[in-house]
């Protein structure tokens, strides 16, 4: 059981005259073993939501909960959920470090899991992560700058699991990444899903990509969540006029663009 | 690694290496070699000035200063090197404990680190040698200690930049301790920067310590270093003027060598490229036969690797544009088809050789230098749309200033008729309100305003060809879809062809008349728009069926193509 409640989160930015409200009372939950998709523009607050999550921002109301535990408390039970929360970043190149092999980037993900493992334990267990990524695990003392962008993304993925998180965040992982590449580790993260019955709270604009591996679909703008459901219901026949707007600006292969009274 | 042999064996390179070897020999033997000469005492032949036998003359007591200039090397540059040790280690140490601290600790040290800032560096050095006393130690540990703050400011500068990254991020979310993440994230990332400012700081060192020997303050009688035989030799500069100037040399030397390996450790130099020879006249282009509006035959386009190799990254592309046409260059990264897009443009710069059998738009050959008139024609006839609509439009000029510019500059219209031609332009691209959008700056616009802001910079113009660089990779779909608009309204309005860059062949499907599927610098097929089903490049078809699209099956796998394919290993 995992399951991430944000209950009445809202983030705000600056004071005063340049108050900004990022999330206005959002509400969402990630079932366990189940992948939530999180569409909306820039700006809408989806990346700053994950950011919540994770602990890298602090909301001003409401509060993130996993299984129950409060993870905007600065209890030492609140700091060990809090570790059962990983995120996958948007740019790999950003989200490894240069001067580090990519193996000891890996094992950094250990840490999270409590456990100290030995030399060995933990090169075996890196290894083994590697190959679950489909990286070369015989490259693990090479630098970041040697991997391609989507090896990248596989190993920053990697690096998460060695935490053995709870709930993976992925915010907008696909979107510095070629389209050949985008589907791979849209590969990765469907087979993640089903062997290790992941639950994801997987943010995107991209509502094609979203589609393709979220079991349940909420659409963000403006702060707000504009609208929820199952992600064939919503996307099929979207309620909000907003949703109606982002499903119909997606270009359709070999279709002309739908460019007419905006 | 192969980087720093090649910046080694520049001219600089050989020059600083072959400094350094020798200042280390000097250091290392000159005690042992020259101990006797520098110290014994010849009465008989003090106070001579240059000779032959004597470089440096002699100094009172008749010892050879040639001889004590190079037995004083090890201890000038022993103390430069321990004084900028004491500075580096200390600024690093109060740096990274700055950042690392919490807010409130962290804005305490930064408060103190610049309060001793403020403070003159030469009069903190002469307060600490006060403390320490005139001693080589003491003229040590308080030139070290002046340069502590220096070092804590860019320390702590550096670390904040790698402390916002996403590594870091990332480490702190797996519970990694300041300590740890300091150790392991910062410090390597912060090293090289820090490296060359050692370098430069050594020669700095050196000249003060030099300044405080000078002064009387730094190393005491019977040591001595450069600074003292420099102080001892100006009391006889109109007798004995070598005297003096010998181990200024020294001093002087070994400073420039230490600012030179600065220098050398910081270098990244532009890799220009020198074109080859024109092609001799007969093989030069013949101006636009039939139409087109941009012909281009057999390019290539080559950039220095890292190894210092040239690398072509554009292998003979043919693309020819009739007039209002509507072309798509579809690839990845690293396809060359922004690279194609620039050589088209003429916006390439030395960095990259640039070699074609014909490179023509509206018969003005881009492989030369174009004559003014020519300049002329280019700057009102093409437009350019860059990814990222901030950094190619000017943040200091307001959004008028930009668009009247080529027309005012090249057609020399004036500046009322300009304005009022801005306006209009700004209102076909559907910028509501254009006369208060024309006053304002760049950032007070959106993202996608911003973008068809540089569209109607284009129509300000007359132009032929809009060549539009993954115009909209950077905006959502809804306002992809304005820029879209915009675009193809500038089309219909002016007639101009349009040639669209992008990675989403969904995009570029919808958009164009026809296709041109691009792969490691080389065009893999071209096809009707409207015949995306009939593509015949496996490549082509790859890369359509790799984007999920709304209808895709979401209970397979989507297929794998291309590099990724041969990425991929299989548990």
């Amino acid at each position: 059981m995992s399951e991430l409640e944000f209950d009445h989160v809202t983030v705000r930015f600056g004071h005063g005259r340049s108050l900004q409200t990022a999330v206005d009372d959002a509400s969402l939950v990630v079932r366990s073993g189940t992948t939530l998709g999180l569409v909306g523009e820039s700006g809408s607050g989806k990346s700053t939501i994950a950011r919540v999550a994770v602990g890298l921002e602090r909301a001003d109301a409401g509060s993130v909960r996993l299984d129950g535990v409060d993870l905007t408390a600065r209890s030492r039970e609140a700091r060990l959920a809090r570790r059962l929360v990983q995120m996958v970043f948007q740019d790999p190149l950003a989200a490894l470090d240069p001067r580090m092999p990519v193996g000891a980037s890996v094992a950094e993900g250990l840490l999270a899991s409590g456990r100290s493992p030995n030399r060995a334990d933990r090169e075996a267990r890196v290894r083994e992560l590697l190959e679950l990524v489909h990286v070369d695990p015989a490259r693990a003392g090479d630098r970041p700058a040697r991997f391609s962008g989507g090896q990248r993304q596989r190993l920053t993925i990697a690096r998460a699991l060695a935490a053995e998180p709870a709930v993976l965040v992925a915010d907008e992982i696909t979107s510095a990444l070629d389209v050949s590449v985008q589907g791979v580790v849209l590969n990765l993260l469907r087979e993640l899903q089903a062997e290790l019955r992941l639950t994801m709270l997987f943010i995107s604009h991209n509502l094609a990509v979203v589609r393709y591996v979220s079991d349940e679909v909420s659409v963000m703008r403006q702060g707000r969540i504009v609208e929820h459901g199952p992600t064939d219901a919503v996307l099929e026949d979207p309620a909000d006029p907003y949703t109606r707007e982002l499903l119909r600006s997606i270009p359709v292969m070999g279709r002309p663009l739908d460019l007419e009274d905006l | 690694m192969t980087g720093l042999r090649r910046t080694l064996l520049t001219p600089q390179g050989v020059a600083v290496l072959a400094g350094l070897v020798l200042v280390a020999l000097a250091a290392a033997l000159g005690p042992v070699l020259l101990e006797h000469a520098a110290t014994t005492r010849n009465i008989a032949d003090r106070q001579l000035p240059a000779s032959w036998a004597h470089p440096f003359g002699t100094d009172e007591l008749g010892r050879d200063l040639l001889a004590r200039t190079v037995v004083a090397t090890r201890l000038s540059v022993l103390l430069t090197l321990g004084a900028a040790g004491i500075s580096v280690a200390g600024g690093v140490v109060l740096g990274v404990v700055a950042a690392v601290l919490p807010r409130a600790a962290r804005r305490l040290v930064t408060a103190f680190i610049d309060i001793m800032l403020s403070f003159p560096w030469l009069l903190l050095a002469l307060f600490f040698s006060v403390i320490w006393g005139a001693t080589a130690r003491g003229a040590m540990l308080a030139i070290g200690f002046a340069g502590i703050p220096v070092f804590a400011r860019l320390v702590s500068t550096l670390t904040a930049a790698v402390a916002t990254t996403d590594y870091v991020h990332a480490a702190r979310l797996l519970g990694s301790s300041s300590g740890r993440t300091a150790v392991r994230h910062v410090l390597p990332n912060i090293l090289p920067p820090l490296v060359v400012n050692t370098a430069a700081h050594a020669s700095v060192t050196l000249l003060s310590f030099a300044a405080l020997s000078f002064l009387g303050l730094g190393v005491q009688p019977p040591e001595y270093d450069w600074g003292r035989l420099l102080n001892e030799g100006s009391k006889r500069i109109y007798t004995a003027p070598m005297a003096a100037i010998g181990p200024g040399i020294a001093i002087v030397l070994t400073g420039v060598l230490f600012s030179l390996l600065g220098e050398l450790l910081s270098q990244s130099r532009p890799r220009t490229v020198h074109a080859v020879t024109a092609q001799d006249g007969s093989s030069r282009p013949v101006p636009a036969e039939g139409d087109a509006v941009v012909e281009v035959t057999d390019l290539r386009v080559s950039f220095r690797g890292d190894d210092g190799t040239l690398v072509q990254r554009v292998r003979g592309v043919d693309l020819t544009i009739a007039p209002g046409e509507v072309v798509g260059i579809v690839g990845e990264s690293g396809s060359g088809k922004s690279v194609t897009a620039m050589a088209v443009a003429g916006l390439l710069g030395p960095e990259a050789l640039v070699e074609s059998e014909r490179l023509v738009f509206r018969g003005i050959d881009m492989t030369r230098r174009p004559s003014a008139a020519e300049r002329r024609r280019l700057g009102l006839e093409e437009a350019m749309i860059f990814q990222d609509p901030l950094s190619s439009l000017n943040p200091a000029l307001t959004v008028g200033r930009q668009l009247t510019e080529a027309s005012e500059t090249h057609a020399g219209t004036s500046h009322a008729a300009a304005s009022a031609r801005a306006a209009e332009a700004l209102s076909l691209v559907r910028i509501p309100d254009p006369p208060r959008r024309l006053r304002q700056l760049p950032h007070e616009l959106s993202g996608g305003m911003r973008q068809r802001a540089m569209i109607a910079t284009g129509l300000m113009g007359t132009p032929r060809l809009i060549i539009a660089d993954e115009p909209t990779t950077a905006l959502d779909v809804t306002v992809q879809r304005q820029v879209m608009r915009a675009l193809r309204d500038a089309r219909e309005q002016t007639g101009a062809a349009i040639l669209l860059i992008s990675h989403d062949i969904a995009l570029v499907s919808g958009f164009c008349d026809r296709i041109v599927v691009m792969r490691d610098g080389v065009v893999v097929e071209r096809l009707a728009a409207d015949r995306l089903g009939e593509a015949e490049h496996p490549y082509t078809r790859g890369l359509i069926a790799c984007v999920p699209d709304m209808r895709t099956d979401r209970s397979r796998a989507l297929p794998v193509i291309g590099v990724a394919a041969q990425e991929e290993v299989l548990p």
